[in-house]
């Protein structure tokens, strides 16, 4: 493989609803109009992680060979989020907006999502691990299986050897902790441990108003609208927990404890 | 009757009681035909510990790409089964590993796919909870064939025995499944109580621990509960991070959740929120942890539980 002088590094980002925000569906759907949106927490750690990826090997900007660019599909509102990671500091984004991309799956996603990278010309694509709102963990994955590019996914530690166009990465899951390295292209994605996302500068909120968000419907992109692959019948609100009973500890909180695990048959 | 693919789950080389959980909601839907993934050699060894659940037949893979190649070589070889057995659905334990191997099947297989149901109907209709466990979601797929991940410990497995016959099915890897190469694995570290996310009782330690498990740690082995922790323990070092419960830990759902010493954040609460019976040690009766609890102390966890443990000892005598 060649000797990557330049490392095109893409970095994929989600709007979410805030996670403390009360969410509800509405006609079957997750009703995003009606709260705060963010960038995804866990995206952070993406962005992050590609910044310090290419500032490991001679930067992203004022003449540092690597470019950084921010690829999110949502509604016209996300542009929030993609200028969050702008002034993180990436270089540049694509926005993909289309009426008929409302109510995607995951599907759908990772196919607009792939077909946008692989238009791009990237050697690398990062991930969070998971969108706070879908909760699915299988963007990436699907991102991976439709370029045909190894899926170096739940990374808690990233190398990338650009000279010798290889990455390997520390992954980390229930299932126990492995080394795995791959040549470039690469998707992946990261855990939150990895890093500490940084807090935009002012210089940064300030320059990201002049980057580049690139918008794209889907016939630019060129992936033909479907409708998702799975559908919900119905959603209804659980019962909320009824207040449970508190007593304050004057020496016999852990009895009353047990006597509580007893009386509802746990022990 | 149609043929349902479930993907054997192992842990240190035996099935997991989430295998007869896979199993049992399966039969459902048609015969169960499980799917063991093995090393060359080790096939009828790991087959053997498929012995429970409502399973018609095991269909066993060996290659050795499912530990160079992961997830990537393990979900071309469970797509290329479905294909040949004209599977009516796949269904896949919901962790990292399953979640990414169905991930992949459904791009294979051209099918929708729903990660974390906690039951799935005869009609192949997927119950899911939302929105930390605040709203119930019915769906299902609609092109292909349905690709489900289930939830561990979500419903009642049928243990019965099972002795399936075996039979070797060979398949070939593709060259872009094994572009990731994994060059070492180390297994979680297991302890001798039960798995965070099998067991029917979790009691969970926090900041509040101040880094000192032992009291809860006996208080688990008094209940046979799994030890978790919450990230502020996690990232302290006090618990290893494989016992993490939340949002970027482990989703767990057992009879009995008990915090020790957690206040009750939401990443914390997305991991937990869906335990049946909740119970709260904290001395801040602020702490949010109280507003969804059954039953709660306001107290000091290094009063309370050693307490509690005698009281529960006495109890089971
Ligand atoms: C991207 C991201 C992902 C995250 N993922 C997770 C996750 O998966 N899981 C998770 O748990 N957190 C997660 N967090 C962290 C989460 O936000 C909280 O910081 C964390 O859960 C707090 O842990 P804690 O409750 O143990 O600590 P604290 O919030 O500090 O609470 C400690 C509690 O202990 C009580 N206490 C102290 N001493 C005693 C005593 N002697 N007896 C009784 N009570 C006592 C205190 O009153 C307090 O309520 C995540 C955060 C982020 C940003
Ligand atoms: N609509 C989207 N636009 C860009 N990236 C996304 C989108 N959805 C998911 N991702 C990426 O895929 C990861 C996993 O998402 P999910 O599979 O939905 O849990 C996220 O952390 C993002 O990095």
């Amino acid at each position: 493989m060649s000797n990557l002088t330049v490392m095109k590094i893409a970095v994929c980002v989600k709007q979410v609803p805030d996670s403390w925000a009360e969410k509800k569906m509405v006609d079957s759907r997750l009703d995003r109009e009606g709260v705060d949106a963010v960038l995804n927490d866990l995206d952070e750690y993406a962005v992050e992680e590609a910044l310090r990826l290419a500032e490991a090997h001679g930067g992203n900007e004022e003449g540092g060979p690597h470019t950084v660019t921010v690829i999110s599909m949502g509604p016209e509102r996300a542009t929030e989020a993609v200028r969050k990671a702008l002034s993180m500091g990436a270089n540049d984004a694509i926005l993909i907006t289309d009426a008929a991309l409302a109510g995607s799956d995951a599907l759908t996603t990772s196919a607009v999502l792939a077909k946008t990278i692989a238009d791009g010309g990237f050697d690398l694509v990062i991930c969070g691990t998971e969108s706070t709102d879908a909760r699915m963990s299988v963007v990436p994955a699907m991102i991976s299986a439709r370029l045909g590019w190894a899926q170096m996914t739940f990374a808690s530690k990233v190398t990338v050897d650009p000279a010798a166009s290889s990455v390997s990465i520390t992954r980390v899951t229930e299932a126990g902790v492995d080394e795995i390295s791959a040549t470039l292209p690469a998707v992946i994605s990261v855990v939150e441990k990895i890093n500490e996302p940084r807090y935009p500068s002012f210089k940064g909120i300030m320059a990201a108003k002049k980057k580049t968000i690139e918008s794209r419907d889907l016939a630019t992109v060129g992936v033909s609208p479907t409708s998702a692959w799975s559908q919900v019948k119905d959603a209804a609100p659980r019962p909320p927990r009824s207040a449970g009973v508190i007593v304050t500890d004057g020496g016999e909180g852990g009895s009353a404890l047990a006597t509580f695990l007893a009386e509802k048959k746990l022990i | 009757m149609s043929t349902v693919i479930i993907l054997a789950d192992f842990q240190a080389d035996a099935a997991t009681k989430t295998t007869a959980e896979l199993a049992t909601v399966g039969a459902r839907m048609g015969d169960v035909c499980a799917v063991v993934l093995a090393p060359v050699g080790k096939g009828a060894a790991l087959a053997a510990t498929v012995s429970h659940g409502p399973i018609s037949s095991i269909a066993i893979v060996e290659s050795d790409a499912f530990a160079t190649n992961g997830v990537a070589a393990s979900a071309d070889a469970l797509a290329q089964v479905a294909t040949a057995k004209g599977a009516a659905a796949v269904l896949v334990a919901s962790h990292a590993f399953g979640k990414e191997v169905a991930a992949r099947v459904a791009i294979a297989l051209e099918s929708g796919i729903i990660t974390d149901a906690v039951d799935v109907s005869a009609e192949k209709v997927a119950t899911q909870l939302v929105f930390g466990g605040s709203t119930t979601v019915h769906s299902e797929v609609t092109h292909g064939i349905p690709v489900i991940t289930l939830r561990p410990n979500s419903v009642e497995p049928d243990l019965s025995a099972s002795s399936a016959a075996t039979e070797t099915v060979a398949v070939t890897i593709s060259d872009s499944a094994k572009k990731s190469v994994i060059s070492s694995s180390q297994p979680p570290v297991k302890g001798g109580r039960p798995e965070l996310t099998e067991a029917s009782i979790v009691v969970s330690g926090g900041r509040g621990t101040n880094g000192d498990f032992a009291a809860v740690e006996s208080f688990a082995d008094t209940l046979g509960a799994a030890v978790g922790a919450s990230r502020a323990a996690t990232d302290a070092g006090w618990y290893p991070h494989s016992h993490q419960v939340g949002q970027t830990g482990k989703t767990v759902s057992p009879q009995l959740y008990v915090a020790c010493g957690i206040s009750g954040a939401i990443q914390h609460r997305a991991g937990m929120q869906t335990s049946k019976t909740i119970v709260v040690v904290n001395k801040d009766p602020e702490a949010p942890l109280f507003e969804i609890c059954d039953f709660g102390v306001v107290g000091d966890l290094f009063a309370v539980l050693p307490q509690a443990t005698t009281a529960v000892a006495a109890a089971k005598a």
